[in-house]
């Protein structure tokens, strides 16, 4: 019991840490949410043009919402996916690594204290980029199902929770290029993935590679939820497709990373300086 | 936090044999070939064996790169040792890992912090990965850092704002916070002014008097090791050339001119002839 306690404890360490360290780079993080809402707002623009650009009669509303879950989403995922890939790049570059290995903390700890973060703080970030869009559209969201949404969302973490823990290997044994590496998952996700539209238009050959992304999957399901109002019971063979692959994805993500600490170990990479 | 795990009966620190060597990299490698694709590696701890008693204060000294951090890093579980083993008052830091992290506690010749944080942050965070609760690391940790001469507003400014020896000794009340039975010192004097070494080295000397504490110091100040230490391995090239008292020690070398020669003369005489090589190179 005692040493469940410490775990949870030393789980929320990371939290306080990480939260502590957005209040204290307050300047970066409006930079980068005035970018983020810009970027949004960009994409969103796109629908609202739609009909201009072609000159044919399109669903605005449609074509907004689409690109706009898109935008939402996509943009979750990788604040997830980057704050568990980067911590390694992160605490490297404060030079506070060799302190965080030596703690009497297992591994495990170390992710959830981490993840539980990067999921408050996707879902924070998510949601203020979703209400300053709003203010700019007129969003028709009377047939959505909102809450099969966040569940889509909640369960697509668990997969791009796993993805970012494979991903964070790479700051690991790569230590002056490893963060940057990191990029080249998300750019491949993103391209897969059906983000801003459908699979359907991607050659024949790459639409198989969508099916192995977790992105997806969570796009599927947050459209059919908000576009469609599909309910809750609709959505549980996506909810399940994406619980089963988070449930694999994080043992596995567990697994990689331990390998490559006792490469790093062996090899002496969790020095700053590599 | 120590206190949960069996300490008794045992040695502090066995070094049995150690040996680690790197691989230096001069380009791409492919990270699973262990051998470094044909690359000669370099031997930074070789065939190391000492043992530290419960309570004593061991300095290891030695010219850089004559291996101290390494041998350090392998105690503190940060690096796998090639050879040998090492023991932690009975707990092998390869198989009980997690007991033998219990009870160590390390100081680096860098003062590692999040430095946007305050000192207080960085030590409530750190103390909580060792069990220890936000209140009780909070009241400990203005004891100590008051006690090792920082100002009460320090304690609340980023640490990015605070000068070198003052982040050090934040560095060394993170260390001491957990209650460490076995604190690894890695030059934890190095770079610091002499006022600000001298409070360290007088918290040093009260940690051993006061507190159930084992410490091995790495260092490059021969006077720092003559005063604190009860015994000292002179480590060169990846090896111990000698290991004595301090006075054990002086008693190797001659006396010149009349003078009782100091531990510097000792660290000369048993490293210094490979400066003297390099310089004939």
């Amino acid at each position: 019991m005692t040493q469940l306690v410490n775990e949870i404890c030393a789980s929320y360490a990371f939290v306080e840490r990480n939260f502590n360290l957005v209040k204290r780079y307050w300047g970066w993080e409006v930079v980068w949410l005035a970018y983020s809402i810009a970027n949004a707002l960009s994409i969103t623009f796109i629908g609202a043009g739609a009909e201009a650009v072609t000159g044919q009669a399109i669903d605005t509303n449609h074509m907004i919402l689409y690109l706009l879950v898109g935008t939402l989403v996509w943009h979750y995922l990788a604040v997830v996916f980057d704050n568990v890939s980067e911590m390694i790049a992160w605490e490297r570059w404060e030079g506070t690594i060799e302190y965080t290995f030596m703690a009497p903390i297992s591994r495990f700890t170390h992710m959830v204290g981490q993840t539980l973060f990067s999921v408050v703080y996707g879902l924070l970030h998510t949601g203020i980029i979703l209400g300053v869009v709003a203010l700019f559209f007129q969003l028709d969201l009377s047939r959505a199902n909102l809450f099969g949404g966040v569940l889509t969302l909640v369960a697509g973490s668990l997969s791009f929770i796993g993805l970012g823990i494979v991903a964070s290997v790479l700051p690991l044994l790569f230590p002056e290029r490893g963060a940057q590496m990191t990029h080249v998952i998300q750019a491949l996700l993103l391209l897969v993935s059906g983000v801003y539209f459908p699979v359907s238009v991607l050659p024949e050959w790459m639409q198989p590679l969508a099916r192995l992304s977790p992105a997806t999957y969570v796009l599927e399901g947050m459209r059919s939820a908000l576009l469609d109002g599909a309910s809750s019971g609709t959505l549980l063979s996506t909810l399940s497709r994406l619980v089963l692959i988070g449930v694999i994805a994080i043992p596995v993500g567990l697994a990689v990373f331990r390998q490559a600490e006792k490469y790093a170990k062996c090899t002496g990479k969790l020095k700053r300086s590599g | 936090m120590s206190a949960m795990i069996s300490t008794t009966g045992h040695m502090a620190l066995e070094i049995s044999g150690v040996t680690k060597q790197f691989v230096k990299s001069d380009g791409f490698r492919w990270p699973w070939k262990r051998d470094g694709n044909g690359r000669k590696p370099v031997v930074a701890v070789d065939h190391v064996s000492l043992h530290v008693q419960r309570g004593e204060v061991f300095g290891i000294l030695g010219p850089n790169g004559s291996g101290k951090s390494t041998l350090v890093r392998c105690i503190a579980t940060l690096l796998l040792p090639d050879e040998g083993c090492i023991s932690v008052f009975g707990h092998d830091v390869l198989r009980e890992e997690m007991a033998v992290k219990r009870l160590i506690n390390r100081v680096s010749v860098e003062a590692s912090f999040f430095k946007k944080l305050t000192p207080m942050e960085n030590l409530i965070y750190g103390a909580r990965l060792y069990g220890v609760g936000a209140r009780q690391a909070r009241e400990r940790a203005l004891e100590v850092l008051q006690r090792l001469g920082l100002k009460r507003e320090a304690i609340f400014r980023p640490m990015e704002e605070m000068s070198r020896g003052m982040q050090q000794k934040v560095a060394i009340a993170r260390a001491f916070l957990t209650q460490p039975i076995l604190l690894l010192l890695d030059e934890p004097t190095t770079g610091l002014d002499p006022r600000s070494k001298r409070e360290v080295q007088a918290f040093l000397e009260e940690l051993r008097d006061t507190h159930d504490a084992t410490i091995l110091l790495t260092t490059h100040d021969m006077q720092e090791a003559d005063a604190l230490c009860d015994r000292i391995a002179i480590l060169d090239e990846g090896q111990i050339v000698a290991l004595d008292t301090p006075a054990g020690l002086k008693a190797l070398v001659p006396r010149s001119n009349g003078h009782e020669p100091t531990l510097e003369d000792v660290f000369m005489e048993l490293t210094g002839k490979r400066l003297v090589k390099e310089v004939d190179e």
